[in-house]
């Protein structure tokens, strides 16, 4: 297996070299599915023989102890990994029918598809309407009547229209961070995303804040699929459908949240999630 | 056994806090100097020059009988001076500092030509001016008019405006780009709606205080040979012209020959410090302003 460097152009030859084909077959039930996954930081191996299976319409959850790569794995999903320069990858990711590394399937695409919500809340120092109304502008949408109508949609879809809907015009920032997280993922909805990634939501949040994040994905996944990294165990055995466990880069064990928790079939899961070490 | 002996202790009290109040009174001294140094600086300027200072003197042409000069030439030759530097630096000063700081690779290439621009920055202005004297008046034929003038002053305060910008831009935080890429936001889009305003401020500033240093900056217009008395107005990028320290500078020589044109140099002195006040406090305003806002 070759590597390559973070730059598009070497990314697409090895995604070339392995498949001639754009498209793949994947049931229309799985969004995204890695294959022998394998991603370094210069010399540290930060991803090693990934081969997931992301369900659509339901809540994957990735946890595993700090530096296990669960944060590099959902930045690599929508290539948002590439900002670090240092980055090399090998193996495929099939997004849908979609092979990411394809040069013919531009980034810009691919994160118009894959939005993303980040750990700590970064809304832009503009207005909660320019924030909500940031995507869609630059996809294009000048039409005023039409922003409007994606906003209001995006803020409900966030649960934070009613506190927000009088102070439209007011600056972002002047919002609580519970409340700036959720502005960021109705930012997110405003592009109308397929599937939502979100890399530890909650861990700048306090409790109540985190409830409502919380029960604002259970909502959100009867129309989005989504992926959520978290270091809280009972988070993801709350919220999540499926469970991803990784350790030092690894998948260690991938099935369902229950099955996971209560049932693990590894002896490092179960270490991990009874508090042994982590 | 106490390794902190309380004796030992309240001794030493005594030597240390003197210590601390003598290190507090020499940091004010050196405080309190740079202030005497401006204290004495503006009241020899203001006590030759402010009786000089009318409207008549503002307004006026420049003359070679003192009681006639005015400053408005220079004054207008300082102001065509910066239309023309004001463009240049920006345009080309903020393009740099967003592809070093936003499209640029890390690599050796992008460390040579940054060490490049900050040891620009170190060059002393008159060699700008011998620059601009081969390259603009005699090598383009232009002529020691405003525009080679401009072009000149606008090499030498590049580099400053080159390196503010790109301090600016290093300050916008990374999840705010972060942000606009997770959308699927290209790199220019996120360049011209995230980066931009946000580092809008620290640029302005910087730019502000280039466009400040280069309305003082003396020494390479003396190279470009720009005679010492230049009497009409200039009113476009062609003419001939002077600046207000390049008059400071020729009254203040020729003040052996005439002992009113001292007072002529104090006078314009007031005003150049005057217009620099007031352009380094409206960077300060703007500073502020926008600080608020982030």
């Amino acid at each position: 297996m070759s590597t390559m460097t973070g730059k598009d152009k070497k990314f697409t030859e090895v995604a070339q070299n392995k498949e001639n084909d754009t498209t793949i077959n994947t049931s229309n039930k799985t969004v995204f599915e890695t294959k022998d996954l394998n991603l370094w930081y210069g010399e540290d191996h930060a991803l090693k023989d990934i081969n997931l299976k992301i369900p659509e319409n339901q809540v994957t959850a990735i946890i595993g102890p700090s530096g296990c790569g669960k944060s590099t794995f959902i930045k690599t999903l929508n290539r948002m990994v590439e900002m670090v320069p240092i980055v090399k990858v090998s193996g495929s990711i099939a997004y849908r029918d979609k092979r990411i590394f394809d040069p013919r399937y531009r980034v810009e695409e691919l994160r118009t598809q894959v939005g993303m919500v980040f750990q700590k809340p970064n809304p832009f120092p503009k207005s909660i309407y320019d924030n909500i109304a940031y995507g869609p502008r630059i996809h294009g949408i000048k039409n005023k009547k039409v922003l409007d109508q994606i906003v209001e949609k995006s803020l409900r879809g966030a649960a934070i229209w009613d506190e927000v809907k009088d102070r439209l015009n007011e600056n972002a920032y002047g919002l609580s961070g519970g409340q700036q997280q959720r502005i960021c993922i109705a930012r997110c909805l405003a592009i109308e995303p397929d599937v939502i990634l979100m890399d530890e939501p909650t861990s700048a949040l306090d409790p109540i804040s985190t409830l409502k994040v919380e029960e604002l994905v259970q909502e959100l996944k009867k129309d989005y699929s989504i992926i959520i990294v978290t270091h809280n165990m009972q988070q993801a055995a709350r919220i999540s459908d499926k469970t991803a466990f990784f350790l030092n880069g690894e998948v260690v064990e991938f099935s369902d949240t229950n099955e996971l928790f209560s049932n693990p079939e590894d002896k490092r899961t179960e270490d991990y999630i009874t508090g042994r070490f982590g | 056994m106490k390794h902190v002996d309380s004796t030992q202790v309240q001794n030493r009290m005594g030597t240390r806090l003197l210590i601390n109040k003598l290190a507090k009174s020499i940091f004010f001294l050196s405080t309190i100097f740079g202030l005497i140094v401006l204290v004495i600086l503006m009241y020899r300027v203001l006590s030759q020059g402010v009786e000089w200072i009318d409207w008549q003197f503002i307004t006026g042409k420049l003359s070679t009988m003192a009681e006639n000069a005015g400053v408005m030439g220079p004054l207008l030759g300082t102001f065509w001076l910066m239309l023309v530097v004001a463009p240049v630096t920006l345009i080309l000063g903020v393009g740099t500092a967003i592809y070093l700081e936003e499209y640029a690779k890390k690599n050796r290439l992008q460390s040579l030509i940054q060490t490049n621009i900050s040891n620009l920055a170190g060059v002393p202005s008159i060699v700008f001016g011998l620059l601009g004297l081969t390259v603009f008046v005699k090598g383009m034929n232009l002529g020691n008019i405003i525009l080679a003038g401009g072009l000149t002053m606008s090499l030498l305060v590049l580099p400053i405006v080159v390196v503010a910008s790109q301090e600016a831009i290093r300050a916008v935080p990374q999840y705010l780009r972060e942000a606009s890429y997770g959308m699927g936001a290209t790199k220019w889009q996120t360049v011209k709606n995230v980066v931009m305003p946000a580092s809008l401020p620290g640029i302005l500033t910087g730019s502000i205080l280039a466009l400040s240093r280069a309305i003082g900056e003396t020494a390479p217009l003396v190279v470009l040979g720009i005679p010492a008395l230049i009497i009409p107005f200039p009113d476009n990028i062609f003419d001939k012209f002077t600046v207000m320290p390049l008059q400071i500078y020729y009254w203040t020589i020729d003040s052996a020959l005439v002992d009113e044109y001292a007072n002529l140099a104090a006078a314009a002195i007031v005003i150049l410090l005057l217009l620099l006040f007031a352009m380094n406090s409206i960077a300060v305003i703007i500073r502020n302003k926008f600080q608020k806002r982030l």
